[in-house]
Parts: structure tokens; sequence; C-alpha cells
């Protein structure tokens, strides 16, 4: 397909979008639609996705589909308990499946905060978003029908995470969805996305833009294991006023292809911590990029990524991290590592400083290696076969990651979910 | 047990082992001696199946089969054990899983059940306390951190579970001050019976006076040079090596 067919064919299904009515929703999607058709989806050209190719969304028509019921089995095996439950089937919320949010929390799918309070969310939607970064941010401006709004109010702290589960289980579906988290000074609030399904095809192009008031504390997580043949895109975009702090896990381990870009602007004192886990295999694609914009002084942040590569798959990481000039004192690390289990797997890492202050303390460092010989001979000698061996040391190189998670039953199904692609070892 | 037959070995192109010959019998214990360089590490890690070494002449049979045949896991799960002169550390990879994990593939190869959870916790237990460890260390990554001697004794733990027919030390006594190489000599004490047999490959005496060897070696530049009864062990430590070279 041409730009021009992709973009009359996903014009075509936009009726009904969440927001029609609203005058400046309106415009944004005009400004979105005249940029996608001038760009259309992201191509190896665009320096920040020269080791991605996105070509199977130009194959490829997927549709939006009527929200259909979920499959029972595949909620209970993801939904996790101690949280509160928000589900999302094909792109669209799901009150039915839905848990109520405690009183502390402004909560609703965006679609329903756009009939109700549309003047607040005005005030955010596309405030974090860079809308011009790239074909699929353009992509989702431009036809996103439905996500989740959540604003916790000054000072309020949640008893427990609020799950998201994104759930595809239509062929062919595309899901567009687009998440704001507002966080009002000293908040505090954990939130776990689930992205699963049961689609035998399916795009995700899914946004998340979470503004941080001052001293607020915000910690996001990700799974994302979508269905072999799944192609996805997830977008989180994060302002950080003042002392406040961002932790997110990225636990990348299905789909297709996938990418995930985390962008986040850190005001005066305000930390971050950016860890994540790539595992790929067959012919899997996982991309991931950060940027870490540092615009005032004293911030800190942490990156640490570890990546998995087998078969002919390939994993991309490319961490960025920004130090503006006013950004003295800022305190930055980065860390990438991978583990090549495959002549024929890849891995791209470009970790990147820029530094235009003067008084900062950065580094950022990266790996590429293969199992250790002296570890594998020491577990067989200790009667442990060849196989085994290089799952253990191979699970137990991922684990560390995992094992940073607190929330116990999202620990449990990462763990259970890392333990399905290395089957040789038996706990 | 063991009967080795003029065996050759060699890194690269170099000739290390160069017609090494050894019997061992069920209950007895062999202590090999040898200045640096004459090839105990070599034979340890040749008996024990690490790669990087070329067998170019000779055998080694091991109950009846052909050892040097056998993929390193393999000649763990036939009764073969290697406690390591230096243990490896492993992150991530818990004491007790490991433990648990090498005891049933053992077990499997022995056409038993896999051992039940609760009979285990009690072994190892047992076992932890014979070798006077903490049993935090159970939960500890395989030899993360462990000093010297904690490592050694961790060996003699894994031996003490797996309980193989024919243990290899090599150089289990470097290392340890004189607490430590007591407590593990007791270890492997405790594990002699008749039939198990010992191999031990070491550079000093000292480890003999705890652990008593039957018969002992001298390993040098490849071959055995001399063999006698304890008093041998005396000798070396008095004479040094030197007067049986050249």
């Amino acid at each position: 397909m041409s730009i021009e067919q992709t973009l009359n064919h996903y014009s075509s299904l936009s009726a009904g979008l969440a927001g029609e009515s609203l005058p400046w929703l309106q415009a944004m999607r005009q400004e979105a639609l005249a940029l996608f058709a001038d760009r259309g989806f992201p191509t190896l050209r665009d320096e920040d996705w020269r080791y991605t190719k996105l070509s199977v969304l130009d194959k490829t028509r997927f549709e939006t589909v009527p929200q259909a019921l979920a499959d029972p089995d595949l909620l209970s095996a993801y939904q996790l308990e101690e949280a509160y439950h928000l589900v999302m089937v094909n792109g669209h919320f799901s009150p039915e499946l839905s848990d109520g949010l405690p009183a502390s929390v402004n909560g609703s799918s965006l679609r329903q905060a756009l009939l109700q309070q549309p003047d607040q969310v005005a005030e955010y939607l596309g405030k974090a978003l860079p809308a011009s970064e790239h074909g699929l941010i353009t992509f989702n401006n431009a036809w996103f029908n439905d996500g989740i709004w959540l604003e916790v109010g000054k000072s309020q702290v949640l008893d427990k995470p609020i799950q998201i589960l994104h759930l595809v289980t239509s062929a062919q579906a595309l899901a567009a969805t687009r998440n704001i988290f507002i966080l009002h000074p000293h908040a505090k609030v954990e939130i776990i996305e689930t992205y699963v399904g049961t689609a035998s095809s399916s795009l995700t192009v899914s946004i998340n833009e979470c503004f941080l008031g001052a001293d607020a504390e915000l910690k996001l997580a990700k799974l994302q294991a979508e269905p072999e043949k799944a192609v996805h895109f997830g977008g989180s975009y994060v302002k950080q006023a003042r002392s406040s702090r961002f932790k997110h896990q990225n636990f990348a381990f299905g789909a297709q292809i996938a990418r995930t870009d985390i962008h986040t602007d850190l005001f005066q004192a305000a930390e971050c911590q950016l860890d994540g886990l790539y595992v790929a295999g067959q012919r899997q694609h996982l991309d991931t990029l950060t940027r870490i914009n540092h615009l005032q002084a004293h911030g800190i942040s942490r990156e640490f990524y570890k990546g998995v590569l087998d078969d002919n798959a390939r994993g991309v990481f490319q961490g960025r991290v920004v130090v503006a000039q006013d950004a003295q004192k800022t305190d930055s690390e980065m860390n990438n590592r991978n583990l090549l289990l495959s002549a024929n797997a890849e891995i791209d890492s470009k970790p990147q400083l820029e530094i235009y202050a003067d008084d900062v303390k950065c580094s950022h460092g990266m790996t590429v290696g293969q199992l250790d010989e002296k570890s594998m001979f020491y577990l067989q000698s200790r009667a442990i076969d060849q196989e085994a061996a290089r799952d253990l040391l191979t699970f137990a190189f991922a684990n560390e990651m995992v094992e940073k998670v607190e929330h116990t039953g999202f620990k449990a199904l990462l763990h259970q979910q890392l333990l399905q692609r290395f089957p040789a070892i038996h706990l | 047990m063991l009967s080795i037959q003029n065996l050759h070995a060699s890194v690269g192109d170099k000739p290390i082992l160069k017609g090494l010959s050894l019997e061992i019998a069920p209950g007895e214990v062999h202590a090999i001696m040898g200045p640096n360089g004459a090839g105990k590490s070599t034979l340890s890690h040749v008996l024990s199946g690490k790669s990087g070494y070329t067998v170019t002449a000779g055998s080694v049979t091991y109950q009846g089969k052909d050892l040097l045949d056998m993929e390193p896991e393999i000649r763990a799960r036939e009764g073969v054990f290697l406690a390591f002169q230096y243990p490896v550390e492993i992150p991530g990879v818990s004491n007790i899983y490991l433990l648990k994990a090498a005891l049933n593939a053992v077990r499997k190869h022995k056409g038993l059940p896999e051992v039940d959870a609760m009979d285990f916790l009690t072994l190892v237990k047992d076992k932890v306390k014979l070798l006077q460890m903490d049993e935090k260390f159970l939960y500890r990554a395989v030899n993360e951190g462990f000093s010297g001697g904690e490592k050694k004794r961790n060996e003699i733990l894994q031996a003490a579970i797996l309980e193989p027919n024919l243990c290899i030390l090599d150089e289990t006594d470097s290392g340890l001050d004189i607490d430590a190489l007591r407590i593990v000599s007791e270890g492997v004490n405790s594990l002699r019976s008749p039939d198990r047999a010992f191999l031990m490959i070491t550079h000093y005496q000292r480890l003999l006076d705890y652990i008593k060897p039957d018969v002992v070696h001298v390993l040098a530049d490849g071959r055995i040079v001399k063999t006698g009864g304890p008093e041998l062990a005396l000798e070396l430590e008095e004479k040094g090596y030197s007067w049986l070279e050249g």
C-alpha cells in the first residue's frame, strides 16, 4: 500500500472515533493526518528507526473490530491479584471486565473522559508528546479510539497497583489507544501494563502520556507478551516536575516486531530509573528506544537494560541521555548488557550521551557476550546436561531484571513467562 | 574402580601428560603430589571432561567403561565428582536449586524417582550441619561472594549430597586457613567408605595430615615417577621435589 492507500484505509475506519465532536481534538487529528500523508509509517531512513523495518504495516490492512468478549482463560492467566484491573479489549475499554477505582482516583476510559470532562482532558492530551517525532505517534494521534484516563489527586497514595490489561483477541485487529496518567503533587501510584492476546495477527499502537507533579512518584511496569505474529508499538512520554520520581520496568517477550519508546523530561531534582529486559528468539525483532532529557539541575537517572537474543532474533537498544546546559549536577548512568546465544542472532546497541552542561557525572556502557564456558562446565560437572545448563545460565542472566520487581503477583507472572522460554529448566 | 593406562594428553600442541598410569580400587584414598607444571590439574580436567584437552594416547576405564567417551554430565551421573580448585560463581542460580537439580539428574540416570521435597530438605540440612555451614548459604547464588573456605566447603557439600563413587579433589587445600582446612577435611573423611575412592591432587603435604591417604604418587613432567605409602609425602615435604627430577 502507498501512504495514500494506508491513509484512506484507516480514515475509512474512523467513523465514531473518541471525542469526534470536540473541535480542538479534530484540529489535532487533522494535523496528524496531514503529517501522516506526508511521511507515513517510519522507515529505515528515519535515524531512530534505522534498525527496525516496518514494511509489514504497508502490506497488511488492520481493522478496527468491535469489542469482542475476552477469552476468560486469557484474562485469568494474566489478571494479577492485589491490583485494580482496567481491561481494554481490541482497543476498547471494557467496563464489564474492569474494577471500580478508589475515590482518590479520577479514572475512566478516555472516550468517557472526553465526553464528561473534555476541558480537563484538553489540558493534557498531546502535551507530553513529540507529535511530529515519527509516524506511529502521528498514527496514534490521528486514529486513537479509546484508552485510559487516570488522575490521582494531590498527596493521594494508592494502596495497590492498577493493572491495565490490553487484550487483542480478533485477527487483523487494530488497537490504537491513548492513556493519560496524571499525578498531582506528592501522589504515588503504581501501574502495570500487560499487553497480551490470542489474535493470529494484530497491530497495537498504544501511547501513554504521563504527567508527574512535584514530588510525585509513578512506577510504571510493562509486560509485552503478545502472540507471535503481532506488531506492537508502545510509547511512554513523561513530564517530571521538580523532585518527582519515575520508575519504569519494561519486559518485552512477545510479538513478531515490537518497539517501545520511553521519553522522559526531568525538571529540577527529578529522578528516573528505567529497567528493562528483552528476550527474543526465532525471527522476533524487539526494539527499545529511550530518551532521558535532563532539563534542569540535580536530576538523577539510572538505566539498566538486559537482552537475550537467540535463533535469528534481533534486538535493538537505543538509549540517549541529553543533559541540557542548565542541568548542572546531573547524575546519570546507563548500562546495556546483551547475551547472544546464536550465530544468527543480532543486537544493535547504541548508548548515547549528549552533554551541554559542564558539572555533571554521566556514564554509559554496553556489553555483548556469550555464555561463560567455565560456568557451563561447572554445571555439567554437576550432572546438568548441556541444554539445561545453557537454559539455566540464560534464565539466571535474564532473571536479574525480574528479581527487581516488587509486586509478588507480577513477579510470579514474569517468572512463569520467562521459564516458558527455557524448557530445559525443571524447578 | 579407575584404571588409567599410559595416558597422554596435550593442550594445543603442548604435551602435558606423557604416559600416566594409575589404578585405584574402591575404598582407597590416593594422593597425587607434584611440583607446579607437572600436570596435576590437567589430570583432574581430563578425568572430569573439561574441553580444551586432547587425549593423544592411552585409556581411562572407570567401572569397566570408557570414561573418556562420556560427556562431563554423564561422568557426573555415573558417579565421578570433581571438587574444583577454583569453584565457579554462578550469579542468579541458588545453591539449593543446583543441589536439587544435580541430585535429580543423578537419580534419573540411575532410574530412581525425583527426590521428595521434604526428604531433600532434611538431607541438605543434615549435610550443611556436617560442614558447619550456615543454612543461609543454601539460598545464596552458587559461590557468589563466598570466601575461599566457603567455596571449598560448598564443593564438599555437593559431594556429600551427590554421593559419588570417585571423588577427585583438585588442590582442595589451596587458599584455606587451618580451621577451614580442618572442617573441609572432616567433611571429606566423613565421606570415606569401602565403595568410594578418592583422588587427592595437592601440592603440599599438609592436607594429608588431615586426610590420610593409602597411596601417594609423585607426578613429574606428566608421569608418575614414584609411588609409595603416606611416608612418601613426608619425605617430599622434607626434601622437596627436585631430588625426583632429572
